[in-house]
């Protein structure tokens, strides 16, 4: 029984992230911390993949001199290190983009609670 | 110095931005500012030997001149980083990334493929990695430059 | 929070577990991600093998961000100027 949640216990916390992301952004009503949650979203994913480019018994993905390079098992995976930098950068643009957005709908209705936003549009 | 871009206006954000009351946040922001700059630029220089590189380097930029924003208010921190020259800024960086790839291309190879790079005397595994440097450095100058833009425009301006 | 929602975010969440119990163990070396080689070398794999020999950089992450993969990295740029340009038309102010 330990030795099954041994592999996958890091997984298990990563879906507890997803969903409290999830709940932010569902059940919250102010616009900010719908953000907030979609950040955690992301962060959940990011994480994800890292988690799951682990091996055992590997180092770091910086060539050894003692090492070598003949042996791959004794390298981490460097392939989802690589796409998560891009996921994380594009995330960060994503909530600058978001923060505008927010910025923009302020000066316009000068509210952030949704139901009240949806009373002032109609 | 005046703040506007030809079209923009930044004065609204020069009025919510102002100095610092705290001579602490002052102190520190001027003391810290120079060392977050070298600890970005040595980031990005060891993108070769340990992990950082471009992106990591450009945002720990980003955070020094915005640091200095948040400690001198946006009219006095002008001279370090003017607010219309964010754009064109980031712009370059992007333009010298794709003109890496279409001098690679006008030399007779494929889109960034590096060995076809006109650089004399040096055997192709080094000019793969003066290559990496110099897209690297286009890369951190777009990050910068956006993220300071960024903050420029969220100050309701 | 409203009933319909906690039932969502309940089944969601089951979903997510279910589909975590079929992924191979974290940190098994025999996985398909993992493993040296299907027929050929698997692309992991081949980038651990050949990223230090063909650009003399030992960081292997940065040889494959930079120079195998460069072109998701010109994307990635291209992104984030247009994130910037998106936050410019978005909150500026005109002089009138």
């Amino acid at each position: 029984m330990l030795e099954f949640f041994k592999g996958y216990y890091a997984y298990l916390f990563l879906v507890a992230l997803f969903c409290i992301g999830l709940y932010g952004m569902m059940v919250k009503r102010n616009l900010m911390k719908k953000v907030m949650g979609m950040s955690m979203v992301q962060s959940s994913v990011i994480l994800f993949w890292i988690v799951s480019a682990f091996k055992e018994g590997a180092t770091v993905t910086v060539v050894d001199p003692f090492l070598g390079v003949e042996d791959p098992d004794l390298y981490l995976n460097p392939l989802p290190h690589t796409l998560m930098l891009t996921a994380i950068v594009v995330a960060v643009v994503t909530l600058g983009v978001s923060f505008a957005l927010l910025v923009a709908i302020y000066r316009r209705y000068h509210t952030l609670d949704e139901p009240l936003l949806l009373e002032k549009m109609r | 110095m005046s703040v506007s871009a030809p079209d923009t206006d930044f004065a609204l954000a020069a009025e919510r931005c102002e100095p610092s009351d705290s001579p602490i946040i002052r102190a520190a922001a001027r003391g810290l500012a120079p060392l977050i700059q070298v600890v970005g630029l040595y980031v990005f220089f060891h993108g070769h030997y340990s992990p950082g590189g471009g992106f990591q380097g450009g945002v720990l930029l980003a955070a020094s001149f915005i640091l200095l924003r948040l400690g001198f208010g946006l009219q006095q921190t002008q001279c370090v980083m003017p607010s219309h020259l964010t754009i064109p800024l980031s712009a370059v960086g992007g333009l010298i990334f794709l003109g890496t790839g279409f001098v690679a291309l006008f030399c007779g190879g494929n889109f960034l493929d590096y060995s076809f790079l006109p650089v004399p005397g040096l055997k192709t595994a080094y000019i793969h990695n003066y290559a990496i440097l110099f897209i690297e450095v286009g890369v951190t100058i777009t990050v910068m430059a956006t993220l300071v833009a960024i903050f420029d425009h969220l100050l309701d301006g | 929070m409203k009933l319909h929602q906690f039932l969502v975010l309940l089944a969601f969440a089951a979903v997510l577990t279910m589909a975590a119990f079929e992924l191979p163990a974290r940190g098994d070396a025999g996985s398909p991600a993992n493993r040296a080689s299907l027929e050929r070398l698997v692309a992991g794999a081949h980038y651990i093998s050949h990223a230090g020999r063909d650009a003399a950089t030992p960081n292997m992450v940065t040889v494959i961000l930079a120079d195998y993969r460069s072109f998701d990295t010109l994307g990635e740029t291209l992104v984030v100027f247009a994130g910037g340009i998106a936050c410019l038309f978005i909150l500026r102010r005109l002089k009138s």
